[in-house]
């Protein structure tokens, strides 16, 4: 394996594995003010104990997205050493700015875990509210920093060197809006879709009780308003793509051709050497609509662009598909719900709740996807029409160590934590109540929040 | 002063609050490796340390992460240099930061349902160890001038720059100051024979610390001659004895059991300590090849990472006080007793 490939390898890994952290950390402390909001207005303990629950969650995941993130922070520079010294003075102001967010994040987070003895309920619950809000302009700037490699404003280079800049114009690069909005939503609907499939697994199992039907209301409510805001996103993001990125589109959707009335291809494998797609269910002019609202326009096929710089079609293609796909299964599932919750449905049918245990996995899986045509669309380029990826790549030999270092200390991380989250699933609720002994009939159920040890 | 010196200091700034806080939460671990088997007082221990931190250590490890942005954000060309000139103990500190964050909230007891697994509690204690320590040993690769950048690139080798005497002795010192700051900051927080244990190890670490500083500074003489001749400077000269008289008044009060007292001058010392290593490092973020002039970005994104100071300050100031009043502001050993357990602390909760 060559330089290049192992770096790319490392950080696709790095990213991969901190984006499912990085979501569920914005995503769990929304669902855990809701429960705890919910607790604070209805007195109804199974609230308190889905709070109680998945602060417990989200104080290991957080912790792994955070040092998930540091690594990443470093491998910047690490496997792209030529990148940041352009990118680094252009696109850092959207870091700085996160650096406060994510400050604030840590902060909240500590008093939120460790504070359900020390502050006071509404305050306590103020900082889970806190905590919840930076999470997401967290990652909403991270985003833009993002969106300013595959849009690059801001700055004018000579040969090498960067000879002026506006870093508030790079912040708010034109990918800036899209971007963020769609990976917002993505990071709530994985995160709803992904507690979900636990209580819907346990729903399986026989556990019916208020607190299992709790969570699942709860969780799907913030599902499937992301969900059905989802596609609306999406069509932006398209339109977006096909006009300032035809490369990405094209491969997204293996136009080979420049054609008018272009097709929607549904699935199918797009074959390099022949320039065509086989097996795909073609829907004519469906593309054309939806880049361009308009079943007769023109669109950009890759054969008006060099051979070299076409992204890997294959991967952006089916990995487009996918998203796709599951973002509508997840709408799916998650009106068949609320259909059988207006109705009353009681219990949920069976078939309901695997296709929801299914939409956990499935949700991440869209979030990858989603990432991967976002990131192996914008090749070769690393600055998109700046700087070529491999380019940028280290000089720095021994990265293919690196990248087994890194997979194996991930393998066993995730190892571990699904071990510990399968313990914390499976584990009673009762005991877990921390707090208000005669609310819930005794004295000695009391327990203490993280950093309380009774040894 | 100039838009790069600003921003450098911010910088340094930011170094230094890791240094006191992160620090001492690595220095934790070490204190976590170094428990008292034979006294039966172990388990008292890591609930100190483990109790010590929980809170508080995901918070102060932003300060690096703010540190490595700034640098990227504000000196790109440094920060471009050290990844590839540091590769490998830049990797090796990624270790010990994901080992140490991740097996801290496994072993964490209060997190853990499913009781403690030894091999992550030995993950804990080497990642404390090795963090610092390769931390230590770039910080002193880059002042001893071992790096070298010819034309924009770095021509020094994978291993020589950070494994030679001066940068191990700089690593095993900021090992030995983390320890000390993390036996000073627990007499804070314990009581009774634990706190006398952490005072003796405190005393232990200051020793070990004092001896570890003279051997650096003697190496520097010889490996770091530019290096040293700044720091013993008529500028810096203060300043290192200001460190100095701090490091023995935090002895003298962890001795005589001021325990407020000594957390104040041991912080100070280490204050001191790095604002002199980042004036003798000046104006050079590399020595000898890029000053901060050479490596800064253009003054559009120095002066917007300095005008984000002004609103992130307003928040963040406030929300660290509010942090650290709430879980450091009183022996929460000496809290739990008078307020008579758990059962108690629990109305809090249910008041409102």
């Amino acid at each position: 394996m060559d330089s290049l490939t192992a770096a790319r390898a490392q950080m696709a890994f790095s990213l991969g594995f901190h984006i499912i952290f990085a979501a569920l950390g914005i995503g769990l402390p929304l669902l855990m003010v809701i429960a705890e909001g919910l607790w604070l207005r209805t007195r109804r303990p199974e609230y308190l104990a889905l709070a109680r629950k998945w602060s417990k969650a989200t104080a290991v995941l957080f912790a792994i997205g955070a040092v998930s993130g540091t690594v990443l922070s470093f491998e910047l520079g690490l496997l792209w050493p030529h990148f940041m010294e352009i990118a680094g003075g252009v696109f850092g102001a959207a870091f700085a700015l996160e650096g406060y967010a994510f400050f604030l994040e840590a902060i909240f987070l500590g008093l939120y875990l460790y504070g359900w003895e020390r502050l006071r309920p509404r305050v306590h619950w103020l900082c889970g509210v806190a905590v919840a809000i930076a999470g997401a302009i967290s990652g909403i700037l991270v985003l833009s920093a993002n969106a300013w490699m595959q849009q690059p404003v801001g700055f004018a280079m000579q040969g090498d060197r960067v000879v002026s800049v506006d870093p508030v114009r790079a912040l708010f690069n034109p990918a800036w809006a899209v971007m963020t909005t769609h990976s917002t939503l993505s990071v709530y609907i994985a995160s709803a879709f992904g507690v979900a499939a636990v209580y819907a697994w346990g729903y399986l199992r026989g556990r019916r009780d208020a607190y299992q039907r709790a969570a699942l209301r709860t969780a799907l409510v913030i599902g499937a308003v992301a969900a059905l805001l989802q596609p609306i996103s999406g069509d932006f993001n398209a339109r977006f793509v096909s006009r300032f990125q035809p490369t990405k589109l094209a491969a997204m959707e293996a136009q080979f051709r420049t054609q008018r009335r272009a097709p929607l291809r549904i699935g199918g494998w797009p074959d390099l050497r022949t320039g065509r797609v086989y097996y795909a269910i073609e829907i004519p002019g469906g593309l054309s609509f939806l880049a361009y609202h308009d079943p007769n326009a023109v669109v950009q096929g890759l054969e008006e662009f060099p051979r070299d710089l076409w992204p890997p079609v294959p991967i952006v293609h089916v990995a487009f598909q996918l998203m796709v796909g599951i973002g509508l299964y997840l709408v799916v599932v998650a009106a068949l719900y609320w259909i059988m919750a207006w109705r009353r449905v009681d219990p949920l049918p069976r078939w309901l709740l695997r296709l929801l245990v299914a939409a956990g996995p499935l949700a991440f899986l869209a979030v990858q996807a989603g990432w991967t045509v976002t990131e192996v669309g914008r090749q070769p380029w690393i600055i998109r029409d700046v700087l070529l990826t491999r380019e940028a790549v280290t000089p720095v030999p021994g990265v293919q160590v690196t990248l087994g270092g890194v997979l194996a200390v991930y393998a066993a991380l995730s190892a571990t934590l699904t071990w510990f989250l399968l313990r914390l699933v499976r584990s009673p609720q009762v005991p877990e109540f921390p707090i208000a002994p005669k609310a819930f009939g005794g004295g000695d159920r009391a327990e203490a929040g993280p950093c309380d040890l009774k040894s | 002063m100039r838009l790069e010196e600003l921003v450098a200091g911010v910088a340094l700034l930011a170094l230094i609050a890791y240094a006191l806080l992160g620090g001492a939460d690595f220095g934790g671990g070490v204190w976590d490796l170094l428990v008292p088997t034979a006294s039966g007082r172990a388990e008292e221990h890591r609930v100190a340390i483990t109790r010590a931190m929980g809170p508080v250590w995901e918070a102060n490890h932003v300060w690096l992460i703010f540190v490595i942005v700034l640098l990227f954000t504000g000196f790109p060309a440094a920060y471009t240099a050290l990844s590839v000139a540091l590769f490998v103990p830049l990797h090796l500190a990624l270790l010990g930061i994901v080992l140490r964050g991740a097996a801290f909230v496994f072993r964490s007891p209060g997190a853990l349902v499913a009781g403690r697994s030894p091999l992550w509690m030995h993950a804990f204690r080497a990642a404390s160890i090795l963090t610092p320590l390769v931390l230590g040993m770039c910080l002193g690769a880059i002042s001893a001038g071992r790096i070298r950048v010819a034309s924009g690139r770095v021509v020094s080798d994978l291993w020589r720059p950070w494994l030679a005497p001066f940068p191990v002795a700089v690593g095993v010192l900021a090992l030995a100051v983390s320890a000390y700051l993390a036996a000073v900051y627990l007499t804070v927080e314990t009581e009774g024979t634990v706190q006398e244990d952490f005072r003796r190890r405190a005393l232990g670490a200051g020793a070990v610390t004092a001896v570890v500083a003279g051997v650096t500074l003697a190496l520097a003489l010889v490996a770091a001659p530019r290096f040293w001749g700044s720091f013993t400077g008529p500028l810096d000269t203060p300043i290192v004895l200001g460190a100095v008289v701090l490091a023995t008044l935090s002895a003298w009060a962890v001795y005589h059991r001021r325990y407020h007292l000594a957390r104040v001058a041991a912080a100070g010392e280490v204050v001191l300590l790095l604002l002199g290593w980042g004036l003798a490092q000046y104006p050079y973020l590399i020595y000898p090849h890029l000053t901060l002039w050479q490596a800064a970005s253009l003054p559009p994104t120095l002066r917007f990472i300095l005008w984000t100071l002004v609103p992130g300050g307003l928040l963040l100031v406030p929300s660290l006080w509010f942090l650290f009043t709430v879980f450091k502001g009183r022996n929460p050993t000496a809290e739990r007793a008078e307020r008579g357990g758990p059962e108690a602390a629990g109305e809090t909760y249910e008041a409102a």
